[in-house]
């Protein structure tokens, strides 16, 4: 039985390491990203896999600072590195050197994430872009200050209206740095101020050279830009990202030159068609206004200037005249109404009524008199035959010939036996005098004849 | 009026020029926008007639500020 071999754990990992180093120094892989995720140190740690394995990688800060697209899940790379044996986990990984995109080259994956998401950002949208002047007094440029690009455009705006004040910010156009360049020389040309329009710009060039004009921070200056910005960077088939952003994309430079200045000539024409027009437009306002004047003068009114006097003079007459008219016929109504409140306060005079009324009073006084005395004598002789009447009436007459009356106490006359009762008190009227007696007994009969 | 930027006053004159072809200005406000006009285009034209040609680098001076400096013309040809 051979001897038995025992390594430790580490020396296994160790003699693993060293031959995986010998045998894959450096490697291409392919496959898809999964699990990507960067973490604060600036490490980035994802998977790759196909259909059948798994390879962890590990792309250092260092490293993922020159991935020119944003790894993603799912994307289809291929990544070029050693492999190393993380021994305290007993895993082996791929220390990534390089990344690429498969399919789309790199710079074009790139572009189109970055495109993407400022177009989702709405930097793009149209409505947030605004309108060029129409003639700038002061432009400025954004650009190598010794490219064919500024040449071009110095060259158009020369022949077309060389007159304007041209601010140059002179900026590396490819390169590292370029995007930062441009960046500046847009912020320190809003800062200048009285820029009426800026265009930043490069010639044509591989998409490697127009690269700075896809950078994010660049798109985001001109964004920000207060001055509207005209991209105009390669030529006409080229888009970048400052392309999208920009207020107007001119296919080239020279474009964009033309964009910017008019012919002077169609300038100085319009000024002189709106010179013009505005002679014109006052003669024929001064024309209207004299046809308007002549019109009034035309009317009778102007043409005989003492007959609006007669009329009025004739109108006042009439007025006159119906003024007295109406004074007349008033003074009439109150002199009547005078003479009606006068009668009035005649026959309310105090003194005449006075006398009318003692008149009246001593009338009346008379008629009272003799009302009075005939009322008298009416009753008078009334009394008289009353009393002769009475007197022929009163029972105290009968007594004077020899009747009586019996009265009980309560003073009813007794007419009956019925009436009183024995040692009952009555009062007996005389025909002189009284007599006042006791009832020693009732009878029913008596011995009077009876009819 | 100076001031005014050279878009500013064409507009003007435009808006001017539109409001008298209108024709329903009051005579007053006729002969005063009129003289506006006029004055506007003067001034127009003397911009066209009067502006120069500049052509300014942005530098940084010694205390890093913004500034500027003349830069020759390198137009080859001009018109």
């Amino acid at each position: 039985m051979a001897e038995r071999t025992v390594l430790t754990v580490s020396a296994l990992s160790q003699q693993l390491y060293a031959v995986m180093e010998e045998r894959f120094p450096a490697v291409w892989v392919e496959g898809e990203v999964s699990n990507f995720k960067v973490y604060g140190s600036g490490h980035a740690y994802f998977t790759l896999k196909d259909e059948g394995a798994q390879l962890r990688c590990v792309l250092f800060r260092t490293r993922a600072r020159r991935v020119r697209f944003e790894p993603k899940d799912g994307l289809s790379v291929m990544a070029f590195g050693a492999i190393e044996v993380y021994a305290q986990r007993g895993e082996y990984q791929l220390v990534v050197e390089l990344l690429e995109p498969r399919g789309l080259g790199a710079l074009q994956l790139a572009f189109e994430q970055l495109k993407g998401r400022l177009q989702a950002e709405g930097l793009f949208d149209q409505r947030r872009k605004r309108p060029l002047p129409r003639f700038p007094r002061k432009i400025g440029i954004v650009t190598s200050p010794s490219g064919a690009a500024l040449r071009d455009m110095l060259r158009i705006i020369g022949r077309r209206f060389g007159e304007v004040h041209i601010v140059l910010a002179g900026a590396r156009v490819q390169g590292d740095g370029a995007a930062a360049d441009v960046a500046q020389g847009v912020r320190e040309l809003n800062a200048l101020g009285g820029v009426d329009v800026i265009i930043v710009g490069r010639g044509g060039g591989s998409l490697e050279d127009l690269w700075a004009f896809n950078d994010e921070m660049l798109a985001r200056t001109i964004v920000a830009s207060k001055v509207p910005v005209i991209s105009a960077v390669g030529h006409e088939v080229d888009f970048t990202i400052a392309d999208f952003v920009a207020d107007v994309r001119a296919a080239t430079p020279s474009n964009a030159a033309e964009l910017v200045v008019r012919e002077k000539r169609a300038v100085a024409e319009s000024v002189g068609d709106l010179t013009f027009r505005l002679q014109r437009a006052m003669r024929r306002a001064l024309g209207a206004h004299r046809d308007r004047l002549e019109r009034s003068l035309g009317r009778r009114v102007l043409t005989d200037p003492g007959r609006p006097l007669r009329d009025l003079a004739r109108r006042l007459d009439d007025a006159r005249a119906r003024l007295r008219q109406a004074e007349l016929a008033t003074l009439g109504r109150a002199t009547h109404r005078l003479a009606m409140a006068e009668r009035g306060l005649r026959a309310a005079n105090p003194v005449a009524s006075t006398r009318r009324d003692r008149r009246s009073l001593i009338d009346l006084q008379g008629r009272l008199t003799r009302g009075l005395h005939r009322a008298l004598d009416r009753s008078r002789h009334r009394l008289g035959a009353a009393a002769g009447r009475l007197d022929s009436l009163s029972p105290l007459a009968v007594l004077g010939r020899g009747y009586s009356l019996t009265l009980t106490p309560a003073r009813r006359i007794v007419r009956s036996w019925r009436d009183v009762s024995a040692g009952d008190a009555v009062r007996v009227l005389l025909h002189e005098g009284s007599l006042d007696c006791r009832v020693d007994a009732t009878r029913e009969r008596d011995d009077r004849p009876q009819v | 009026m100076t001031d005014l930027k050279f878009e500013d006053c064409l507009t003007r004159l435009e808006q001017i020029v539109s409001a008298l072809e209108a024709g329903n200005l009051p005579l007053e406000d006729s002969l005063k926008v009129f003289e506006e006009g006029v004055s506007l285009a003067r001034h127009c034209s003397r911009y066209l007639d009067e502006a120069e040609r500049r052509i300014e680098l942005l530098v940084k001076d010694d205390a890093g500020a913004t500034t500027t400096r003349p830069l020759a013309w390198e137009g080859e040809d001009e018109a």
